[in-house]
């Protein structure tokens, strides 16, 4: 291949990883093809859809807009890394389960890191919030109306456990 | 939709930047937020050679407000100006326009100077711009110099920015007057939307209600965003009433020439600007009436 | 809103946790674009710029000169070494493969296939193949296609049209003779699809040694693994189809049966694994995946007292310029014509034709969406001519109560159904009353408001008897399902689905069901799927009919099971089975409970202890289920009468819409769906499928269109164009549960797989309509955008 091949390090989930890849590739493509963390999810690479939302230091934004080299030496946190160490849910994981918030789970990983986002933010989100905070996340499934009671629940229960 | 391959250097500085937009020649962008450039790149419809990324760029991340001006480098993060409590302060008709610009998460990357080199003729921050009169500060290795916003959008998607420059900063004025209100206005399909047309307004009135200074401008009807300084002119001076409102919004629909595509004529964006610039003007003079003198 | 129902049942109809959610809120789902296999290579596409044009020369030396390219196959090599794929009616002359071959006929269409190291490096070489085109005439209006046979799409057939056919059931020229009143509309669906947000993808992959060639693919399709043999020339035990494979939504589109050929192909041909995994621009312009494209001419014959007599629909639907089973979406409201009305006579002339456009695919509801909104149209339109209210004029057409089953003129009989109740609980759950003042009090103020009503069937349980109707030659009668359960030698229970899922929450139903009847909790039982070599007959999740296909099958298999068990206690303690009961796994004896055998002492003798077996028993403890369709089995008579689904669950959407005078935005101000659909399995999951099914009704009726220019390059190839809604534009959704059982499945489930879609684009143009009534316009085309909204509301005002 006559590409020139970049070796890039990050920080994915609190674990140092590198790879090798060429400058246009995407940053979900490398998280997904070169680091096999096929959490995140391509839905349109275009930077609509919301299906690549990673954090990146901290801040939700889409993944197929970045080339990996662009996150070189920077902090990335996917939906595997939303999980306790022990593998236990998050409160928000969880609540998506408790109400339903997904079928075909597709835009599931997005929907995670936009509502974490929220939450780490506002303890207390309205449901306009909520909405809007997903907004830059499409699904085709679920009408949004469990995703929007799920986060509520989230909220509910981180709010119970800060005060416990 | 993988791009096509290029060459990626990182610059430090602002002077890296425009050192290596030099040395790469015109197939060289430069890359900051990504949010506009990298869909046109994921569809070939760019193609550089090489990417420059300034997003380490400190130089072109600062804020700076003094008496008469708000500084902004091309390179801050949209969302930290909608956060900003100077900005706030001293130029809120930018977060109100901010509120329209896509997501959440694409404002977490985008930036002023990426929009407005993008120069999509319905963006906001664009608009806002060219409506209080911007100027831009565009730096290349030779030399800087200064540009009115209402001079660098030449045409859709086209700029007067040369290949080897960056825009570095964007100079805004503040107003003083103590009654001073603005608001943004925006039609979009759906939220986030690009805008089917787009109006804002800033207004400043003295004790009496009457209209000292005025700025309008209509976005998304025509090829690039418009400041309608004639139009704003026709205000100065007169009680800003809903007649006058009515005048000016019907001389700003008469004053854009809007395209057609599949999401609305012409004859509807036409339509659009004046009811938009008749509830920005209407917005904006309510601001300034509640307004308590800073 | 609504409680889940407290019946008589165990675990059916309980809130439960999914058995799906936990793989897919850590990020563990295993897509299509997951799966690698080592040396696998990428396909990038080579696509059509032109609508219609000859293929005079394809050059591929530079692309195969490119890095990382392995090979370059264009239509000549495919067409020669495969055969056309399966159509739903009866063309043997238009002929559709994976790539055109001497011509294409439409915008996107795959003219070459570039398989590379990388999809990167294949779309590079994508672009260096030379394609010499000779562009030739083409038509993209529907009507102008059938009317005209100046520019065929296919000259060979001779004709643009598909399938074109009067029916009358009853006596339809006598009710309009007599009618006392009539009215006549036209209503446009425009062009839309389901679109999921995972695009199609599949890996193929040939062993030689074996001679078996495996397909891991996002797929949800009858007769794939089938359909994929056939073309390939293989026999059908030489392809192996995966079913564990998980499909980001599907809503019908993901029948990628031409992607999968030509992959599979590839794989073949090469020697090493393939993997496709369209783009977006791909999946929009040439997946074939886009839905109805229909006008309806509607005829309506009524009393002055709002009874309606008669009924004729004219439904032309554009599928573009090839087709599968898209024709067939005009027959499937065949078994739902009338809707829920007591209608005796019905017209119905479908018109497929086809034109330069990209393909159309099944989108959920097979077409029963589009014909709702032409129906609920026309029930609107009645009550606005009577100066009726349309709540009223409802509830004196539609079926009671106790008129169920009833048979409707085409020969369907609905099961049963409670329409008038549903209605009413709807009407009470949004406060109909309090939204009607709502109404006239920003009436009063100068807006524009209304409120919508759609009152809709959904048919469910695919006895998709539309297949030998519309193609006599197609006289296929068996639309099947099935199940294993196994109890292993630990106790443990197994459940094997033999198809794959794309988010209905199929692993949960069957461990439901299966826990119902063997009083076993379902969060022990784990549902397993075959592959195609390994599976039992299933006809894949489409028309709504897996709560009741595989429900029952999974219940089925697992009463064998119990009479199993209950035949071994029997044995061994001596009792004969009537005086025995079963008793969550442990079977003892009715008189003296304290003879009993637990469970586990029932499985070793199953599987261990031949000696204690009943004699002729077979050892082990597993049972199969496999059954056709409730009422199945049939071919339609001369006058093209057939039973078509079994169950019919019923939808009625209450919205109130408030419309922008000035700029002509529309806002969903409130929104109640009234939903019987029998006995619910999960509620959690039926109610998700209706809440998205609503958002993807709201996308067709205000969002979403597959626009072509004059030119024929297809407008809204991205998501910048292609605007489905977001949580902005979805509103709060309430849904009130109504459970009218049906008679013909093991638990009283109906399906719900539609839910939502069916109904909500008609009472979304019901209520915008009535909000532009007072300006004495309306509007009856897709989607009702701000910019159409605004064109009607102008040339109101301009004409007043």
């Amino acid at each position: 291949m006559s590409e020139r091949q970049y070796t890039i390090t990050l920080d994915v989930n609190g674990v140092k990883r590198s790879g090798i890849a060429p400058a246009r590739m995407t940053l979900v493509d490398f998280l997904r093809d070169v680091l096999r963390l096929t959490g995140t999810h391509i839905g349109c690479e275009h930077g609509i859809c919301g299906a690549c939302s990673i954090l990146l230091d901290g801040e939700p934004v889409r993944s197929c807009l970045m080339y990996a080299v662009q996150a070189d030496g920077h902090r990335v946190t996917t939906v595997e890394g939303l999980a306790a160490a022990d593998g236990k849910l998050s409160p928000l994981q969880d609540s998506f389960c408790e109400a339903h918030a997904l079928q075909c789970g597709y835009c599931t990983p997005g929907m995670l890191i936009a509502s974490h986002a929220l939450l780490e933010t506002k303890a207390d989100p309205s449901e306009a919030d909520i909405r809007e905070a997903i907004s830059g996340n499409l699904c085709r499934c679920t009408g949004y109306q469990q995703i929007v009671e799920a986060v509520k629940l989230a909220a509910e229960r981180r709010r119970k456990e800060k005060s416990a | 939709m993988k791009a096509a391959p290029f060459e990626y250097a990182r610059a430090g500085s602002l002077a890296e930047a425009c050192a290596l937009l030099a040395q790469h020649g015109p197939d060289a962008k430069l890359i900051a937020g990504g949010q506009s450039l990298v869909p046109m790149m994921a569809m070939r419809l760019a193609r550089p050679a090489w990417l420059v990324d300034i997003n380490d760029a400190a130089d072109l991340q600062q804020i700076a407000v003094d008496g008469d001006h708000v500084r902004i480098g091309g390179g801050v993060r949209q969302a930290r100006l909608e956060r900003d409590a100077a900005i706030a302060a001293k130029l809120p008709l930018l977060p109100q326009a901010l509120r329209w610009v896509g997501h959440a998460q694409t404002r977490n990357r985008g930036t002023p100077g990426g929009s407005m080199v993008h120069a999509d003729p319905s963006a906001e921050i664009p608009l806002v711009a060219v409506t209080l009169g911007a100027e831009l500060k565009l730096v290349s290795e030779a030399e800087q110099t200064w540009m009115p916003a209402q001079e660098f959008f030449l045409a859709p998607m086209v700029t007067a920015i040369a290949p080897d420059q960056c825009l570095a900063e964007l100079r805004f004025p503040v107003w003083h007057e103590a009654r001073t209100g603005c608001a943004f206005q925006e039609v979009a399909i759906r939220h986030g939307d690009f805008a089917l047309a787009s109006a804002c307004a800033q207004v400043a009135l003295d004790e009496a209600g009457r209209c000292t200074r005025a700025a309008i401008g209509v976005g998304g009807a025509g090829p690039v965003p418009v400041a309608l300084t004639d139009v704003a002119g026709q205000l100065k001076g007169g009680m800003l009433d809903e007649r006058a409102i009515v005048d000016a919004a019907s001389a700003a629909a008469a004053g854009v020439e809007p395209e057609a595509d599949l999401h609305a004529s012409a004859e509807y964006r036409r339509h659009l600007a004046q009811v938009l610039v008749a509830a920005a003007l209407r917005a904006a003079r309510e601001a300034a009436l509640n307004r308590r003198p800073s | 809103m609504s409680a889940p129902g407290t019946g008589p049942f165990r675990y059916i109809g309980r809130k439960r946790r999914t058995k799906e959610d936990p793989r897919f809120v850590t990020g563990r789902g295993r897509y299509a674009a997951d799966l690698a296999l080592d040396g696998m290579k990428h396909v990038a596409l080579v696509t059509s710029p032109h609508p219609s044009a000859r293929i005079r020369a394809i050059r591929t030396d530079k692309a195969l000169a490119a890095p990382g390219v392995q090979y370059v196959l264009t239509g000549e090599e495919f067409v020669a070494n495969t055969d056309a794929l399966q159509m739903g009616v009866d063309a043997p002359k238009v002929q559709r493969y994976a790539l055109a071959h001497r011509v294409v006929r439409y915008a996107g269409e795959w003219v070459a296939a570039v398989v590379a190291d990388t999809r990167a490096l294949a779309e590079d070489a994508a672009e260096l193949v030379e394609v010499d085109y000779e562009p030739t005439p083409y038509v993209l209006d529907g009507e102008r296609s059938f009317a005209d046979k100046s520019v065929l799409v296919h000259p060979d057939h001779g004709s643009n049209v598909l399938y074109h056919r009067v029916f009358k059931w009853g006596p339809v020229d006598e009710a309009f003779a007599r009618a006392e009143h009539q009215l006549s509309f036209s209503v446009r669906w425009a062009r839309s699809a389901t679109v999921p947000i995972e695009t199609f993808g599949v890996l193929a992959e040939w062993n030689a040694g074996m001679e078996l060639l495996d397909i891991w693919a996002s797929i949800q399709m009858p007769k794939f693994p089938d359909q994929t043999a056939r073309a390939l020339r293989l026999p059908g035990n030489c392809v192996r189809v995966h079913y564990d494979v998980d499909v980001g939504g599907s809503y019908g589109v993901k029948r990628g049966i031409k992607h999968t050929v030509l992959v599979a192909y590839l794989a073949r041909r090469l020697g090493f694994p393939v993997r496709l995994i369209e783009d977006r621009l791909e999946n929009m312009r040439g997946g074939d995946m886009h839905g109805p494209d229909r006008k309806f001419d509607v005829s309506v014959a009524y009393t002055r007292d709002g009874t309606i007599t008669g009924l004729k629909i004219r439904a032309l639907d554009d599928v573009g310029a090839y087709a599968g089973r898209s024709p067939l979406q005009l027959g499937k409201p065949v078994g739902a014509i009338v809707g829920p009305y007591l209608i005796p006579a019905v017209e119905y002339e479908p018109i497929s034709v086809m034109t330069h456009k990209t393909p159309q695919e099944a989108v959920r509801g097979f077409g029963q969406s589009p014909t709702n909104y032409a129906i609920e149209t026309a029930i609107d339109r009645v009550a606005r001519a009577l100066g009726m209210d349309p709540v009223a004029l409802r509830e004196r057409n539609m079926i009671r109560r106790e008129q169920f089953p009833y048979t409707i003129p085409s020969g369907t009989t609905y099961d049963s159904g409670d329409f008038h109740t549903v209605l009413r609980k709807a009407l009470d759950a949004i406060d109909y009353g309090a939204l009607v003042r709502w109404r006239d009090e920003v009436r009063a103020a100068g807006g524009l408001a209304g409120i919508g009503i759609s009152t809709c069937l959904e048919p469910n349980g695919g006895n998709s008897a539309f297949e030998p109707l519309f193609n006599p030659k197609n006289q296929t009668t068996t639309w099947m399902d099935s199940c294993l359960v196994r109890v292993d030698l630990s106790g443990a229970i197994t459940g094997v689905m033999n198809t794959s899922s794309s988010g209905q929450g199929h692993e949960t139903l069957v461990a439901t069901c299966v826990g119902e009847i063997l009083e076993r909790d379902p969060a022990t039982i784990r549902v397993a799927r075959a592959d195609s070599l390994t599976a039992l007959p299933s006809n894949s999740p489409v028309g709504s009919r897996m709560a009741i296909m595989l429900g029952g099958a999974a219940a089925g298999a697992a009463k064998k099971i119990k009479a199993a068990l209950i035949r071994i206690a029997s044995h061994n303690l001596g009792i004969p089975e009537a005086d025995l009961e079963y008793v969550q796994g442990d079977v003892r004896a009715i008189a003296h409970p304290d003879r009993m055998m637990t469970w586990e002492q029932l499985v070793e003798i199953a599987h261990r202890k031949y000696h204690q077996m009943p004699p002729g028993m077979d050892p082990g403890l597993q049972e199969k289920f496999v059954w056709e369709v409730p009422k199945g089995g049939a071919l339609p008579t001369a006058d093209g009468r057939v039973h078509m689904y079994p169950c019919f669950s019923f939808e009625t959407h209450v919205v109130g819409v408030q419309v922008d005078p000035l700029t002509g935005q529309p806002r969903l101000a409130k929104y109640v769906c009234g939903h019987d659909c029998g006995v619910m399995i999960n509620p959690d999951i039926v109610h998700g499928m209706t809440y998205g099914g609503i958002a993807h009704g709201i996308g067709a009726a205000l969002y979403e269109k597959f626009a072509y220019s004059d030119n024929g390059q297809l407008e809204s190839q991205t998501f910048m164009d292609y605007l489905m809604p977001s949580a902005m534009e979805v509103p709060a959704l309430g849904i009130v549960d109504h459970c009218t059982p049906s008679p013909l499945t093991e638990f009283g489930q109906k399906g719900s797989g539609e839910a939502g879609y069916l109904g909500a684009p008609a009472a979304i143009s019901n209520a915008i309509n009535d909000a532009l009534a007072p300006l004495g316009t309306g509007i009856f085309e897709l989607p009702m955008t701000p910019h159409a909204l605004w064109r009607r509301i102008s040339a109101a005002r301009r004409d007043a």
